[in-house]
């Protein structure tokens, strides 16, 4: 029980920025191209190599600090975080320290009916590290991600709950990916979230000691991480101990945190202003250009998409999630000019069969323009709701447009009323039972009679007319 | 034949252009010196085995015609701080005492492509930290003019180089007067350029925002046509300047009527030895006939230049050096019989055993001022006093074109006199290192011998990227002194 304890949380954001060359050097970060692949003089640290900013890192970065609605400094300062580690090439990492380039922003999303600001500290930009592997007696290091851009967004320790954080480095990471500045893939970690949690008196003035969590590669596990430790904190607490500052582990399996590295063996990092950079300079021209170049983000598409389609909160808020998502449903939204329907199709048969078969969006097997044919069918009355679904699963194995599945498979809608009239007549004259009860007062029947006429008609027939129909014969 | 090696590189390179002589001819008239004086002399830690093909392939060129390039053919001695693809970099310690660059520095580059021929790697202090050559690991490097005294450092190697005619030309790294000392103590040309001026990349970084490549020679004209060569942008070198005024050779000649010499007062008080001070009245004297004016300047804040310096050049080298782990190259301890207890002892055995004395001092120094709790004290204090030096420098510089002063307060010392001592062994850099605080060129010109046989120079000292004013001053200088810096042994 959380009882009169207030629980403090902050997170520290780190995204890969997806540019094609390292922070401050030539080499490349494409994926998986072997151990080693991506260095040069400069990922390895020889003697006498230097590094140099790449300026698509800068503008990424810039970007982000204008959606995080964050202070663009006019000269930001790379320094050197000075410590040794063997997947540490130069013994320092170049990061940015007291003069970083995005300050004092804010994020807001939607939580419990409520919209949630917290404060971004700043996010400065800084180089990635090289990945050590263990193997019994040796270990390896591959230095194909040492240099690779980082920006690190920190969070004000503003967040209240597990809930709230895990929304928050969601919100984060969706404005990210609107940007296209980073793929916020936790699993590759291209994106990875520290969190400092620590529990206060509701009524005490200052906080209690913090404690860092690394190591969470998922945002389920950012809430379970951080439920477990409020919980631990407090425990400590109320059981007469007292919180270390420490940094912790997240075990997934275990769904507990434990601890990694206490304060007394925490570095000093004798950050200094890096001499082989010149401060960055960034002028209003530039940001205001970049500014200029920034697209929709979520939040406000989500409003536009309420306002413009007349979609209900929820609706424009999972639409929204991903930025192809959203292009996605806008598009079929426009040419079939029903965007209700657009939604629904979206958000429930095609979420669905992608999510099923796990392909992006982007691969989806049926476009945004066949979806709108698709709605357009129904709408013009050529297919009913129903077949629609069943063409829709023809598109989904063929390549086709619906308006030739449903030729092909001869799935039009039977709008002939004497043809429709002779399978109403047959259906009451085989059921003369039902037809009895119904007329005795149950008219619950009405749908099995429907029913039936939707049978006979293997779902083609105009449910409007078939109703109308059964309702003048039954009387 | 006349003697090759007594030729500067523009005599050499328009000997070989006009076949008077072949460019394996004068490659192996340097390598019979090298050979004859080197062992004793020791300014070499590596020879480059591949030195008389590249001088037969410059003949080849000139059999077919082709043209060999401004340096084309002049062998160039590079102090082993610079990075040299396939040949064996040291920085004069044992923790690379193995390593084989794979890249080379941007200024080897561009020396071979001026046709250039790399000779050899020069003996220095370890990671240029030293003044006297003595803090190699490849054993001290000696004064020609006389063996028991020190040629200074920490480019040491490469003014010898040159002084001893084992090379017409070569190339040092100063930091706080690595080229002007050893230039004053062999009686040698030595050029600091403005920082950012030579592009750092692939060379070994002591401290950066000090150091800068240079070169060495017997006389101006050749240092300008080197610097020629070596200055300029670089992509790979962010603080490398944009700035393309190099007319340094055509400028040489340049009249001087009119131009102002500084005289800075802070530069004559103190203890200078009486014959260092006649030299810089010589000076004086020859730039008065040269129709040059006179103005006391002061730059109060130059008294500070030797703790600021010793502040933040360790600072940044503590940093600087953190990447010699033993990880990925350079020394590593011998692990078998005794196995790393963990991470720590893994690099403390790799760095203990790799670095020297004077080394393993300067790391210490600079981690201290920067620790949380010193950085304000020292570190930053420093670098807002380097700023204050820095205006004083620029103002000084609205008074007139160039400063005269001492290099050093003495010419060169004994062998083993300092090496016990390293404040006096750092107070040595008085008047040297506040040229590199505040990134301005500066130069080293012999003028006269010392009653005791060794030669003493004078510092000129120029407005950041007057290198062709500094230079033609200097050539002009050069000339109407007529110093020549032969060693008669």
């Amino acid at each position: 029980m959380i009882g009169d304890w207030k629980p403090v949380i902050g997170l520290e954001i780190h995204a890969q920025l997806n540019t094609e060359s390292k922070m401050f050097s030539n080499d490349s970060t494409a994926f998986g191209q072997g151990d080693n692949a991506n260095i040069s003089p400069v990922s390895l640290g020889l003697p006498g190599a230097l590094p140099v900013v790449n300026k698509k890192a800068i503008e990424n970065s810039i970007k982000t600090g204008l959606a995080l609605n964050c202070k663009i400094r006019g000269t930001s300062v790379f320094a050197r975080k000075n410590y040794f580690y063997p997947d540490l090439p130069k013994g320092y990492q170049i990061s940015q320290f007291d003069k970083p380039l995005c300050e004092e922003g804010y994020v807001e999303f939607h939580i419990n009916d409520q919209v949630k600001r917290v404060g971004i500290t700043r996010a400065h930009m800084e180089e990635d590290a090289g990945k050590s592997t263990h193997h019994g007696d040796y270990s390896l290091i591959n230095l194909n991600r040492a240099g690779v851009p980082l920006l690190e967004i920190v969070s004000e320790p503003e967040i209240e709950t597990p809930a709230e954080a895990a929304e928050y480095a969601r919100t984060v990471r969706q404005i990210l990916r609107f940007l296209d500045v980073c793929d916020g893939n936790l699993e590759e970690g291209s994106l990875r979230c520290d969190c400092n949690v620590s529990v206060m008196k509701k009524d005490a003035t200052e906080f209690g000691t913090k404690v860092e969590i690394k190591n969470i590669n998922s945002f389920r596990f950012v809430e379970k991480a951080i439920d477990y430790e409020i919980k631990r904190q407090i425990e400590v607490i109320e059981s007469g101990g007292e919180i270390m500052q420490e940094t912790r582990l997240f075990d997934s399996t275990k769904n507990k945190t434990y601890s990694m590295r206490k304060k007394e063996q925490a570095h000093d990092y004798r950050y200094f202003p890096d001499p082989d950079l010149l401060p960055v300079q960034v002028s209003d021209e530039w940001v205001s250009e970049i500014k200029s170049t920034l697209p929709e983000l979520p939040r406000d598409m989500a409003k536009r998409f309420q306002q413009d389609y007349g979609l209900p909160e929820y609706d424009a808020s999972v639409l929204t999630q991903e930025k192809s998502l959203a292009q996605y449903f806008e598009q079929a939204a426009k040419e079939s000019s029903n965007a209700k329907a657009a939604s629904n199709w979206v958000m429930v048969e095609l979420q669905r069969e992608l999510n099923d078969k796990k392909i992006d969006i982007e691969n989806s097997p049926i476009s945004a323009s066949r979806l709108a044919q698709l709605i357009q069918l129904i709408d013009k009355k050529v297919i009913s709701g129903k077949i629609a679904k069943k063409v829709f699963a023809f598109m989904l194995e063929d390549d086709k447009n619906p308006e030739d599945i449903v030729k092909e498979k001869n799935l039009v809608q039977i709008t002939d009323e004497s043809a429709l009239e002779k399978m109403v007549d047959e259906i009451i004259a085989s059921n003369p039972g039902q037809v009895e009860q119904y007329k005795a007062g149950k008219t619950k029947l009405f749908g099995f009679f429907v029913g039936q006429a939707m049978k006979a008609s293997k779902g083609q027939g105009n449910p409007e007319i078939i109703n109308k129909l059964l309702k003048s014969k039954l009387g | 034949m006349k003697d090759l090696t007594q030729l500067t590189a523009k005599e050499i390179n328009s000997g070989i252009k006009n076949k008077q002589f072949k460019a394996s001819e004068v490659m192996s008239s340097f390598l019979e010196q090298i050979d004859a004086k080197d062992k004793e002399l020791n300014a070499f830690i590596t020879l480059n085995d591949k030195a008389m093909d590249l001088a037969n392939a410059v003949d080849n060129k000139i059999a077919s015609g082709e043209d060999i390039g401004a340096l084309g053919g002049v062998p160039i001695a590079i102090k082993d701080m610079l990075c040299t693809e396939g040949l064996k970099t040291t920085a004069g310690s044992k923790m690379l005492e193995n390593f084989i660059p794979p890249y080379s520095a941007t200024v080897v580059n561009k020396l071979e492509q001026s046709g250039a021929i790399v000779i050899g790697k020069c003996n220095q202090d370890e990671f240029a930290m030293g003044s006297s050559n003595e803090t190699s690991y490849y054993g001290n490097c000696k004064n020609p003019w006389n063996t028991d005294y020190v040629p200074g450092g920490s480019s040491g190697g490469s003014a010898v180089a040159v002084a001893a005619s084992m090379a017409p030309i070569s190339i040092g790294t100063d930091t706080g007067g690595s080229i002007r000392q050893p230039a004053n103590f062999c009686g040698v040309v030595g050029v600091k350029p403005t920082y950012g001026r030579v592009s750092r990349y692939g060379i070994i970084a002591f401290a950066s925002s000090l150091d800068q490549a240079g070169p060495f020679s017997k006389t101006i004209e050749d240092s300008a046509m080197v610097l020629e060569s070596i200055c300029g942008e670089d992509p790979f070198d962010a603080t490398s300047s944009a700035n393309t005024d190099l007319s340094f050779v055509s400028s040489l000649n340049n009249d001087l009527k009119g131009l102002k010499v500084g005289l800075p007062k802070e530069y004559s008080d103190g203890e200078i030895d009486g014959e260092v001070a006649a030299a810089v009245e010589t000076a004086k004297k020859q730039l008065a006939d040269l129709g040059c004016e006179f103005v006391e300047v002061s730059l109060p804040y130059t008294k500070y230049a030797v703790p600021i310096y010793y502040i933040i050049a360790t600072s940044e080298a503590s940093s600087n050096l953190a990447r010699y782990d033993g990880v990925r190259f350079g020394h590593r301890a011998d692990f078998k019989d005794k196995p790393a207890a963990d991470l720590l002892d893994f690099y403390s055995r790799n760095r203990g055993e790799g670095f020297g004395t004077e080394v393993k001092r300067r790391i210490t120094l600079g981690t201290f001022t920067l620790s949380s709790g010193y950085y304000d004290a020292y570190y930053n204090k420093a670098c807002q006093v380097r700023r204050l030096l820095q205006q004083n420098f620029t103002d000084t510089f609205k008074q007139c074109d160039v400063l005269l002063s001492p290099v050093t307060a003495t010419p060169a010392f004994k062998i083993g006199e300092r090496i016990a001592d390293p404040i006096t062994m750092y107070k040595n850099d008085i008047f040297t290192t506040s040229t590199n605080l505040a990134g301005l060129p500066g130069l080293s010109l012999p003028v006269a011998l010392h009653s005791n046989g060794l030669p003493v120079g004078v510092q000129l000292t120029a407005g950041a990227f007057q290198e062709s004013h500094l230079l033609n001053i200097a050539h002009k200088l050069e000339q109407s002194i007529g110093f020549k810096g032969e060693i008669h042994s």
